[in-house]
């Protein structure tokens, strides 16, 4: 076993310990915490890179394992894996990840709790390397659980605002909801197969043995590796938030940028997807079905939502969820090289865009209504060349990034045996996310600076979303017109460099996956690849290339022909798809009411429950405690007024009674000497009678 | 013992004691009864008119003559006589018992029984009046040189020298 | 009535009237008085019984009547010396000879 194999562990660990430096950190060490949490991460990033040259040296799957905690006779076993699939998820997660760290050295210069955060992404670095590279379910979810800990602590970093408090706190639920189906099906997997080490050489839970002992039927005809694979989806669910446990990611919006880029976008809600990529021989065809018609679901939805969004963040944030969504219908369709090909190449384009859309707020003095934006590339062109060169990515143009891996999983899908309705719903989401890119795009970046008026202005129902207009964390009180204030400014090198190198990965990281050198489908399978351009010649490829990009340029027109042609005037005026449909657009904007239906029943049960809950508590249990005091108040009144009562006053009188008959007998010495003579007299008399009545008796 | 005055108590006393010594001269205790003559009349009787003259036990008031609860004191008194009575009666001497003769020559029976078979008692009595008589002088020494040590002295070698 | 009788009830009524006077009258000096005469009472039982007694001429010694009293009347006269004497001395401390009023030995 090579050398980066067993010390594969160090990988996570680093991040870990200098998130536990910087947690005992003054809040004024921020050189120091800075440079403790880049540095483990350049570490962690060289390291993931030696792993990975191991795995493309040794493609076949290396694992250690060891012995963690007694059990009752049992030994708890956990380890780490190096396969491709981690490989790459490695060097992603810590490649982004440390230019992610770089960024918000720039971007949280002006926070008063520098250290704090570099502490939490630290931790949450380590801990989702350590979901990586776990090689037992329990150790996976046990960093999975850290991750999603930090995903709380950094969505409420700026803790004083509420809505961050409620979004931190919703995440976490949220996720946790799709966390108890996770704990379901690891439990039910430990039940069937004994073990919770994916590969033990031959035992463990994802190989050949355990999985044929888990083919058989377990209830409503779903084998029992299937129900054991959807518990376990269902944590992914909740983690990357494909319908309906979708509501938080929006909302973890609040936190700041580099941690919606990090967390919310490249790494923590992919999570779920390499969750299913790592369980799929678990995972059988039916629940594979149900894998993909939620995942066509997630990203139709969410990209219909997206359209009528006004946060910058907030569109990138269902843009996210669309894009999970699209993640999981290549792990349906296509398995697990398509989805998580789109996953690496979304990884970079998101994150890319997410860091654009924090370095456009940063140099709009914390501005996040893209209706009070505008004509920003003259004042920032680095920022709206990457930005530009996500968008692409993300739509799907091609030759870029995004274009390569969805159209994998739209051919895919369209291969699919079960049925077309994913294909359409993907071809349909393709559309919208170009055309909603395209839309934020021309608001942000094109037509003139829209001087704002007022915040108060919000004429339309629309615009009164309470999300989307949510403005500043407490750096800045004035919302609003801020980009009337100073120019916009293009942000320090600090924040451009990631950006611009991002950027190109998000042209050309593609180029790894493309049907002519599967590199990286083949990688994942454990095979070589090489050049071969008859790859394009498989059946339907080509046509649906040109479909596809088909579908992208039309919705890069209609976006354009709706906003670029005739960029609004002023913030108050109205979008255009507004003016057409503005039902539709309302509904959009309202997020479909799908918050608002969880708020009138799962939360308003939860809170029945927390009254009922808190009701018992104070009148049955409080009223148990209070019953148990007054028996023992009342003994102890009891007790001290019988010691009162009876001891202390039968002391006392007996101590009176004693003394007066003392007193009493004491009279008896009188001193007076007669009165001894008078007693002695008497006394006489009577000892005299006696004697004679004796003697005559 | 009912007068009020000490005095006129102490010339009672006097006379009754000198009654004793006669009756004892009848009953021909010759001897005792010239003793008591001697030693009470003579000097006890004295010993007491010097008490009563040196603590001016005159002077009380006559209305104090008596204790609180005399009263008492007489009832116990009268009946100690009537049991001491009772029992003489009711003892066998009612009967008329033939009377013993009267002892003759008792002065040489007195002296012999003093010297032989009473003579440790004799002694004893000796030291005690020594002792007797030194005590009273102490007592009696506390402040100032008292006539009554020539009384205590004068009487008792009266007795030893018999 | 006998002379033994006799006697005795005189001895007896003496004692008595010494008795009276101990416990009734308040001097000390009168309460030393009534002492002696109970003692002299006890000396005329000793004589009366001495003379007309059954029992003495027929017993070893015959004088013992007699010479009891004679100590009898030796330690009276020592016991009324010391009396007096304490008498006179409780005078001088307590300037009173009444027996009313000397409590000191009170409990």
């Amino acid at each position: 076993m090579s050398w980066i194999v067993r010390y594969l562990w160090l990988i996570p660990v680093l991040p870990i310990v200098a998130a536990g430096i910087s947690a005992l950190l003054q809040r004024e060490r921020r050189r120091l915490s800075a440079t403790l949490a880049i540095g483990s991460m350049g570490v962690s990033l060289v390291l993931a890179l030696m792993a990975f040259a191991e795995a493309l040296s040794e493609p076949a799957r290396q694992v250690v394992n060891f012995p963690w905690m007694q059990f009752g006779t049992e030994w708890v076993r956990l380890g780490w894996l190096l396969d491709p699939l981690a490989a790459v998820m490695l060097v992603m997660v810590s490649f982004v990840g440390l230019l992610i760290f770089i960024y918000s050295l720039g971007y949280m210069a002006h926070d008063d709790n520098f250290t704090r955060f570099f502490c939490f992404l630290s931790l949450f670095a380590g801990a989702m390397l350590g979901v990586v590279i776990a090689n037992s379910l329990l150790l996976l979810f046990m960093c999975w659980e850290v991750v999603g800990l930090t995903s709380y602590l950094l969505i409420g970093f700026w803790f004083q605002r509420p809505a961050a408090a409620a979004a931190a706190k919703k995440a976490f639920i949220t996720t946790r909801v799709g966390d108890l189906g996770l704990l379901l099906g690891m439990v039910w997997l430990y039940g069937q197969t004994g073990t919770l080490l994916f590969y033990d050489h031959g035992a463990g839970c994802l190989e050949q043995s355990a999985l044929a002992g888990m083919a058989h039927a377990a209830a409503a005809g779903m084998a029992v590796s299937t129900a054991i694979g959807l518990l376990i989806f269902c944590g992914a669910v909740g983690k990357s938030g494909q319908v309906p446990l979708h509501v938080w990611l929006p909302d973890a919006m609040e936190g700041p940028t580099p941690v919606s880029a990090l967390i919310h976008a490249a790494t923590m809600v992919a999570a779920g997807v390499y969750l299913v990529a790592r369980v799929y021989p678990l995972m059988s065809a039916q629940a594979l079905e149900v894998v993909a018609w939620v995942g066509a679901i997630t990203a139709f939805f969410a990209a219909c939502i997206a359209v009528a969004q006004n946060d910058i963040k907030r569109i990138l944030a269902y843009s996210t969820v669309s894009q999970l969504g699209y993640m999981m219908l290549g792990l349906g369709v296509g398995g697990v090289a398509v989805g998580m090909f789109h996953l690496i190449t979304h990884a970079f384009f998101k994150a890319l865009l997410f860091l654009g859309a924090g370095s456009v707020i940063h140099g709009c003095t914390e501005e996040q209504d893209i209706r009070n934006m505008g004509g920003l590339r003259r004042y920032m062109p680095v920022t709206f060349a990457t930005y530009a060169a996500g968008m692409l990515a993300l739509c799907g143009f091609p030759l870029f990034a995004g274009f390569w891996s969805k159209d994998a999983i739209l051919h895919a899908a369209h291969g699919w045996g079960l049925s077309r309705g994913p294909f359409y719903l993907g071809a349909v989401g393709a559309l919208l996310t170009a055309f909603y890119m395209t839309r934020q795009v021309c608001y942000v970046f094109f037509g003139e600076r829209r001087v704002t008026e007022a915040t108060v202005a919000p004429a339309s129902v629309a615009q009164h979303v309470p999300h989307g207009e949510e403005l500043e964390p407490i750096v800045s009180a004035r919302p609003g017109e801020v980009c009337a204030v100073e120019d916009p400014h293009e942000s320090p090198a600090v924040m451009t460099g990631p950006l611009v190198i991002l950027a190109v990965f998000a042209v050309l990281l593609g180029f790894v996956g493309t049907p002519a050198w599967p590199w990286f489908q083949s990688f994942l399978a454990g095979q070589s690849a090489h050049l071969d351009w008859a790859g394009f010649g498989e059946p339907g490829l080509l046509s649906l290339m040109v479909t596809s990009s088909l579908i992208v340029f039309a919705g890069l027109g209609l976006g354009w022909w709706l906003y670029g042609r005739k960029p609004i005037e002023h913030a108050t005026d109205l979008d255009a798809l507004e003016r057409m449909q503005p039902g539709i657009f309302h509904a959009l904007a309202n997020r479909l009411y799908v918050d608002e239906f969880y708020n009138a029943t799962v939360i308003a049960l939860a809170r029945f429950a927390a009254a009922f809950s808190a009701w018992l508590d104070r009148w049955i249990w409080g009223g148990a405690v209070w019953l148990v005091s007054a028996v023992v108040t009342g003994l102890g009144w009891l007790d001290a007024g019988v010691d009162r009562v009876v001891v202390n006053g039968g002391f006392d009188a007996g101590c009176r009674d004693l003394a007066r008959g003392g007193r009493l007998f004491s009279r008896l010495q009188s001193g007076r000497v007669q009165n001894y003579l008078r007693v002695i007299g008497g006394a006489l008399v009577v000892l005299a009678v006696l004697l004679l009545w004796g003697r005559r008796g | 013992m009912t007068l009020r005055r000490l005095v006129h108590c102490a010339l009672a006393l006097t006379v009754a004691f000198a009654g004793l010594a006669a009756l004892y001269l009848n009953l021909g205790a010759e001897f005792a009864g010239l003793a008591q003559l001697l030693v009470y009349v003579g000097a006890i009787a004295i010993l007491i008119v010097f008490a009563i003259l040196l603590t001016r036990g005159g002077e009380g008031g006559e209305e104090r003559s008596f204790s609180p609860a005399s009263l008492a004191g007489t009832a116990i008194a009268l009946a100690v006589f009537a049991v001491l009575a009772w029992a003489v009666e009711t003892s066998g001497v009612a009967h008329p018992a033939a009377l013993p003769p009267t002892p003759e020559n008792t002065m040489r029976e007195i002296g012999l029984a003093l010297m032989q078979r009473y003579v440790l008692p004799l002694e004893v009595i000796a030291l005690m009046l020594t002792a007797a008589m030194i005590g009273a002088v102490i007592l009696a020494l506390r402040e100032k040189r008292s006539p009554m040590v020539d009384g205590a002295a004068a009487e008792s070698p009266g007795l030893s020298g018999r | 009535m006998n002379p033994l009788a006799g006697c005795l009830l005189v001895s007896a009524l003496l004692f008595s009237v010494g008795l009276a006077g101990a416990l009734t009258r308040r001097s000390a000096i009168l309460v030393l008085a009534g002492i002696e005469l109970m003692l002299n009472a006890a000396n005329l039982n000793f004589i009366a019984f001495w003379r007309y007694g059954t029992h003495i001429h027929s017993a070893a010694d015959p004088m013992t009547g007699l010479i009891f009293v004679i100590f009898s009347i030796a330690v009276a006269a020592a016991e009324a010396a010391v009396g007096l004497a304490l008498i006179l001395a409780i005078y001088r401390h307590a300037r009173t000879s009444d027996v009313s009023e000397m409590t000191e030995l009170q409990g």
